[in-house]
C-alpha cells in the first residue's frame, strides 16, 4: 500500500521534475539570450557609451600671443604664476595643513575660510587654490617644507603680464576674465580663469593673440577623478603681435608727460607709424587681469583726469592755433590771400559790434602769412578766415586728416569735429553766422580735434603727402595675421609752394627771432623742429574779466584753465618725425606744451628708430612663448 | 560483486562507514564547486584592481571553512536531519524574531548576528529551514492527501511568518526567494496546478494592498526597474552602467583586469551584486556563458540527485536547494542585466560575502547528504525503519 502509494508520488515528483528543469532551462535560456542581445547585438552602442562614461576631453588653453614694440621689445608677455593648491584628500586635517602653510608664507584669514569653504564643497581629490601670484621666495619655503605640508601642491600656470605697467596701457588695453556677452561659441572662453582682450590692441587682435586649444583626452572614474591621458593634441599659441611703437620712447613720453593729464603722439612720416601714442594719466592693466576691487575701480572711473581713457584718440580738443595752418592753406590754394599780403593787427577786429581780440592786446602791426603763423596773429587769421569762408577751411582741414576716424585699430576713436555751414543747418537748425568763422579760423569754437589728427596734420603739412597713421606691424587678413604690406601714400594734392609757405611760419615759431616757442627750439647740432603753438580756452572769457585783467594760471581752478598744445615735426630739412603734445589745463601752448615736445622730440631724434633696421618675423619667432625658454 | 550487493543492503539500511560515506559522494560535483569558486577568486581579484586583498584571501578562506561543512553536513544521515527538520526551522524563525526585535530595540535596520568572521543572516539561513520544514511536511502527506485545501494550511502557513518577517525588514530579495522556492517545493509535492493559478491571482489582487505597505525605496526600485530612465542618475544608474558594462564586453570581453566600467567605479558593488556584471565585461559573452554553463551543470546534477533518491523528503530537499541555488542565479544575473529589479541577491560562490557562501555549501551539503543516503528507507513519519 505505502509502496503503491509512493510509487505514484514517484511519478508525479520525476513529471513535475521534468516540468521544473524544464522550466528552469527555459529561464537560463532567456539569460543567454538576454547576454548575447545585449554583448553582441547592442554591442557597439554599449561600448561606445562606455567610452563616452571613460573618456572626458579636457581642453588645453594656449599660451596667449605676446605684443611687442617695434624692435621686439615685450610689452605684454606670459608669466609663470606660481600658485598653492591644496588637495584635501591627501592630508588628514585640512586647517592644520593651513596653519603649517601659514607659517610658511602669508595666509590671510579670508583666504583661509575661502579655502575651508571650497573644500567642503568640492570632492576631496580637486585641488582647491590657496594662494596665486606665488613669487619665488614662497615658492621655494613651500619647497623645502613639503615634508610638513600634506596635500599641499604648487601649480604653475601662465598669466598675462604687463612689464611696462602703465606706460603703454591704452593702446595694449588689458585682458579680463570671460563675460556672458564675451561666448562666441569658442569652447576656450569656457575655460575657468581664461582671459580675453577687453581693451586696446589685445581685444581688437584678440582672436589671433588667443591662438586655438589643444585637447587632452582624459580617462576618468566614476567619480570624475582622472587616471590618466590617453591623448593629447597640442594647440597653437596665439600669434605675437608686434607694434609701430618703441617702447624706449613710449616710456621717455609717458615720464615727461608726468603728472599731467596729458597726451603726446610721435609719428614717423614716411611710414604712418606711430612711435609713441602716451596718455596719462594711465592705468595698471595687470590690475585688470587679477581683478580690480570696487574701490580701485571706482579710483579709476571716478578720476577726472581720467585715466582711462585714451586722449591721444579719445579726447577731442579745440586745436587752438595750431588750426592756424589749415586756415593759411585754404586761402593760398582759394587764392584769397598772397603769402606776402599783410594784414594789419591792433591787437583786436569787429566784426559788427562784436569786437574780436587777438592774443596779443598790443596788436601785431602788419603781419605776414609767415609772421601771422610764427607770432600766432588772431587778428590776420579773422580776416583770413572772412575772405575764405568756413566750408573752404572745413574742407582744408579734412584734408590734412581732422575731422575723420584715422583708424589704427583701437575701438572708442573720436572723429573731432570741423563744422561747415550745412553742418550748423543740419544739427543745430540755425544759419551760420560770419562771427562764427572768426572763431574757426583761430581753431576754437566748434572745431574739435584728436592728439592723433594733430599729429598727422603735422605729418601732412611735413610730407605734402596723405600720410595715414598705423599702430600695428601686422594686420589681420581672413583670420590670419600677416605682415603690414608697405603702404605708399597719394600726394595731398596742395601745392608745394602753400605748403612750403606754412612750413616756413612753423620754422619760425620755433627758429624765428619773434616765434611764440622760440624757448623751446632744439638745442644743439644745428638739427631744427618746425612747429605750431596753441592754447584753447575752455570757457568764454567775458568782457568784464577782460577789463579786470586776466588772472594768473594758479589762481585759475584747474578744470578752467586753457589747454595747451603744440605740433612739430623735424627736422625741418627733411622730416621724418611728427609730433603732437596736447596737456589739458596745462596753460600755455608754447609755456608748457612746446618744452615737452622739444624734450620728447630730442629724445625721438637722438634714437632715431627709424633708421634702424627693423627686426624681422623669424627673429620674432624665435621668441615665440610656445618655444622652451 | 558481492561487495557491491552487501553495500547496497547498507545503503538502505543507511549505517554506512564514515569512510564509506567518503567514497559513496560525488567528487565530480565538489569539482564543479571549487571551478566556480576559482573563477569567483579571480574576479575578487580583477575586482580589488588586481590584488588579493582585501576580497580574494578571505573569500578563499571562507570557501574552505564551506567545504568542511559540506563534507560535515555530508556525513550526517538524512534521516536524523528529516527527525530535526521542524526544530530547526523554529530555531532559525526563533533567530528571524530575535534580530527583528534587536532591530526595533536597537532602533537599526541590522539584520544578521555577528559571529566573528560571519555576519550570519537568520533570512538566508530561513531559505535552507523552510525547504527542510516543508520537506518533511509533504513526506508524510500522502498525494491524496497534499490535493486537499486544508492540508496546505499548515505548510502555508510555514512559508507565510517568515516571509512576512523577511518582508518587514526590509528584505524584498530574500522574501521573493522564500516564497519562490516553496512554491517549487509545493509543486513538486503535487499540489494541483490550478491553486497555483488561483495563488498567483489573489496575489495580482494584493498588489494594490501591499504596494503602500513597501518602503518607499522599495517601491523606486520597482518603478525604476519598470522604466529604467526614470532616473539615469540615481537609481536607474546602477541598470544603465550594469548594462553599458555588459554590452560594452561584447563577445570575447575586454581582458581580465581590463574592464574599464567595473575599474573606474561606474559599477556599484562590483565585488558583490554585480560580480557578473564584471565578469561579462572582462571575459565577454564567452565568459558569462560559460559560468552560466557551470551552473547549469551543478543544476543538472541537482535534478539528477532528486530523481535518483528513493525517499520523498530526500527528493524534496535535493529539489529544494537546487531551486534555491538557481533562484540564486537566476535572479542575480537578470537583475545586473536589467530584467528585474536591483533586489540585492549575491551570485553564488563569486560574490563576495559570508552568509551567501554559507547558505549555498549548507544547501550543496545537504544535496550531498541526499546523494550518499538516497537508497535509504525512511517511513512516513521520519522513522529509521518504518515500513
Amino acid at each position: 500500500m505505502i509502496i503503491n502509494r509512493d510509487s505514484d508520488r514517484t511519478r508525479v515528483f520525476n513529471r513535475r521534475a521534468a516540468v521544473l528543469g524544464g522550466s528552469q532551462a527555459l529561464l537560463i535560456s532567456a539569460l543567454v539570450g538576454r547576454m548575447y542581445y545585449l554583448q553582441v547585438i547592442e554591442s557597439d552602442r554599449y561600448r561606445m557609451l562606455a567610452e563616452e562614461n571613460r573618456i572626458n576631453l579636457r581642453l588645453l588653453p594656449p599660451p596667449r600671443g605676446r605684443i611687442l614694440d617695434r624692435f621686439g621689445e615685450p610689452l605684454a608677455v606670459n608669466r609663470q604664476n606660481f600658485r598653492v593648491l591644496l588637495v584635501s584628500e591627501q592630508t588628514q586635517d585640512v586647517s592644520q595643513t593651513l596653519d603649517a602653510l601659514g607659517e610658511v608664507i602669508e595666509l590671510s584669514e579670508y583666504d583661509r575660510e575661502r579655502v575651508q569653504k571650497e573644500v567642503r564643497r568640492r570632492r576631496s581629490f580637486v585641488p582647491v587654490t590657496v594662494r596665486e601670484n606665488l613669487n619665488w621666495e614662497e615658492m621655494a619655503r613651500i619647497q623645502v617644507n613639503a615634508p610638513d605640508l600634506p596635500g599641499v601642491v604648487v601649480d604653475e600656470g601662465l598669466t598675462r603680464f604687463y612689464p611696462q605697467t602703465q606706460t603703454a596701457a591704452h593702446v595694449l588695453g588689458y585682458v579680463s576674465s570671460v563675460d556672458e556677452d564675451d561666448l562666441t561659441g569658442d569652447p576656450l572662453l569656457q575655460l575657468p580663469g581664461f582671459r580675453i582682450g577687453k581693451a586696446g590692441m589685445e581685444r581688437q587682435f584678440d582672436l589671433a593673440l588667443r591662438g586655438s586649444g589643444g585637447t587632452s583626452q582624459v580617462e576618468v572614474n566614476a567619480l570624475g577623478r582622472v587616471i590618466r591621458e590617453l591623448e593629447r593634441e597640442e594647440g597653437e599659441s596665439g600669434t605675437d603681435l608686434m607694434l609701430t611703437l618703441d617702447e624706449r620712447l613710449q616710456r621717455h613720453a609717458a615720464e615727461r608727460l608726468g603728472a599731467e593729464s596729458a597726451s603726446a603722439v610721435v609719428l614717423d612720416v614716411h611710414t604712418g607709424e606711430v612711435l609713441v601714442m602716451a596718455s596719462t594719466p594711465s592705468f595698471d592693466p595687470n590690475a585688470f587681469n587679477r581683478g580690480l576691487s570696487q574701490r580701485e575701480w571706482n579710483a579709476l572711473s571716478g578720476d577726472p583726469r581720467a585715466p582711462m581713457t585714451n586722449k591721444a584718440i579719445q579726447g577731442q580738443y579745440s586745436p587752438g592755433s595750431t588750426f592756424k595752418m589749415v586756415v593759411a592753406l585754404a586761402a593760398l590754394e582759394q587764392g584769397a590771400i598772397s603769402p606776402e599780403q599783410t594784414v594789419f593787427c591792433r591787437g583786436h577786429t569787429d566784426l559788427g559790434s562784436r569786437r574780436f581780440h587777438c592774443w596779443e592786446d598790443r596788436g601785431h602791426g602788419a603781419m605776414d602769412m609767415v609772421q601771422a603763423i610764427a607770432q600766432s596773429c588772431d587778428v590776420y587769421f579773422y580776416e583770413v578766415a572772412r575772405r575764405v569762408g568756413v566750408d573752404r577751411i572745413a574742407d582744408m582741414a579734412h584734408r590734412l586728416g581732422l575731422g575723420e576716424v584715422l583708424n589704427v585699430g583701437l575701438s572708442g576713436q573720436r572723429a573731432g569735429l570741423i563744422p561747415t555751414e550745412a553742418w550748423k543747418r543740419a544739427t543745430l537748425n540755425e544759419s551760420w553766422q560770419q562771427g562764427e568763422t572768426f572763431v574757426v579760423g583761430i581753431g576754437q569754437g566748434y572745431v574739435l580735434t584728436t592728439p592723433l589728427q594733430l599729429a598727422v596734420m603735422s605729418a601732412r603739412l611735413a610730407t605734402g603727402l596723405k600720410v595715414e597713421p598705423v599702430l600695428t606691424r601686422q594686420i589681420m587678413m581672413g583670420g590670419a595675421v600677416v605682415q603690414r604690406p608697405p603702404q605708399a601714400f597719394e600726394p595731398l594734392g596742395v601745392d608745394p609752394n602753400h605748403i612750403a609757405v606754412a612750413r616756413r611760419g612753423m620754422f619760425e615759431v620755433l627758429n624765428g627771432p619773434r616765434g611764440t616757442a622760440r624757448a623751446s627750439k632744439l638745442r644743439g647740432d644745428g638739427v631744427q623742429m618746425s612747429g605750431k603753438t596753441g592754447t584753447t580756452q575752455v570757457r568764454l572769457i567775458t568782457m568784464a574779466e577782460r577789463e579786470a585783467g586776466l588772472p594768473d594760471g594758479d589762481e585759475i581752478p584747474w578744470n578752467e584753465r586753457t589747454h595747451a598744445l603744440f605740433v612739430a615735426y623735424a627736422p625741418e630739412e627733411n622730416p621724418r618725425y611728427a609730433l603732437s603734445v596736447v596737456v589739458e589745463h596745462g596753460g600755455g601752448g608754447a609755456s608748457v606744451a612746446a618744452p615737452i615736445a622739444r624734450d620728447i622730440m630730442t629724445e625721438v631724434l637722438r634714437l632715431d628708430p627709424s633708421r634702424k633696421p627693423r627686426i624681422d618675423e623669424d627673429q620674432i619667432a624665435i621668441a615665440k612663448p610656445g618655444a622652451p625658454a | 560483486m558481492t561487495d557491491t550487493g552487501f553495500l547496497a543492503a547498507r545503503l538502505r539500511r543507511g549505517d554506512m562507514t564514515i569512510k564509506e560515506k567518503l567514497w559513496q559522494m560525488s567528487w565530480s560535483l565538489v569539482l564543479w564547486l571549487c571551478i566556480i569558486a576559482v573563477i569567483g577568486f579571480f574576479m575578487l581579484y580583477s575586482a580589488a584592481n588586481a590584488s588579493l586583498d582585501p576580497w580574494t584571501t578571505r573569500q578563499a578562506a571562507r570557501f574552505g571553512l564551506g567545504l568542511v561543512l559540506l563534507l560535515t553536513i555530508t556525513m550526517i544521515d538524512i534521516r536524523l536531519v528529516m527527525r530535526y527538520a521542524y526544530v530547526i526551522y523554529a530555531a532559525v524563525f526563533a533567530l528571524l524574531i530575535f534580530v527583528e526585535v534587536r532591530g526595533v530595540i536597537g532602533g537599526g535596520a541590522q539584520r544578521w548576528i555577528d559571529l566573528g568572521p560571519i555576519n550570519l543572516q537568520p533570512s538566508e539561513l530561513m531559505k535552507v529551514a523552510l525547504v527542510l520544514a516543508l520537506a518533511r511536511y509533504f513526506h508524510s502527506v500522502s498525494l491524496e492527501d497534499a490535493g486537499r485545501p486544508v492540508f496546505l494550511i499548515i505548510p502555508l502557513t510555514m512559508v507565510a511568518l517568515p516571509a512576512v518577517m523577511i518582508l518587514r525588514q526590509p528584505d524584498l530579495g530574500t522574501a521573493m526567494m522564500v516564497v519562490m522556492g516553496a512554491a517549487v517545493l509545493f509543486f513538486m509535492a503535487g499540489v494541483r496546478l490550478w491553486k497555483f493559478v488561483a495563488v498567483g491571482i489573489s496575489g495580482l489582487a494584493a498588489i494594490p494592498i501591499v504596494w503602500p505597505l513597501l518602503e518607499s525605496y522599495q517601491q523606486n526600485r520597482i518603478l525604476t526597474f519598470l522604466n529604467p530612465e526614470r532616473d539615469p542618475l540615481g537609481a536607474g544608474y546602477h541598470i544603465l552602467q550594469s548594462k553599458i558594462a555588459l554590452g560594452s564586453g561584447g563577445l570575447f570581453g575586454k581582458g581580465f583586469l581590463q574592464g574599464t566600467q567595473s575599474h573606474l567605479n561606474f559599477l556599484p558593488e562590483q565585488q558583490t551584486d554585480f560580480i557578473f556584471t564584471m565578469l561579462a565585461e572582462e571575459l565577454g559573452l564567452v565568459g558569462g556563458v560559460t559560468l552560466i554553463a557551470l551552473y547549469s551543470i551543478v543544476l543538472i546534477y541537482g535534478f539528477a540527485i532528486a530523481i535518483r533518491c528513493r525517499h520523498q523528503f530526500g527528493r524534496l530537499v535535493a529539489i529544494g536547494v537546487t531551486t534555491t541555488f538557481f533562484l540564486y542565479v537566476f535572479i542575480n544575473v537578470a537583475m545586473v542585466m536589467g530584467l528585474i529589479p536591483v533586489v540585492g541577491v549575491p551570485l553564488p560562490l563569486i560574490s563576495y560575502g559570508g552568509t551567501a557562501l554559507l547558505t549555498i555549501m549548507l544547501c550543496m551539503g545537504l544535496l550531498m547528504s541526499v546523494y550518499v543516503h538516497r537508497d535509504v528507507q525512511i517511513g512516513v513519519r521520519g522513522g529509521y525503519d518504518d515500513g
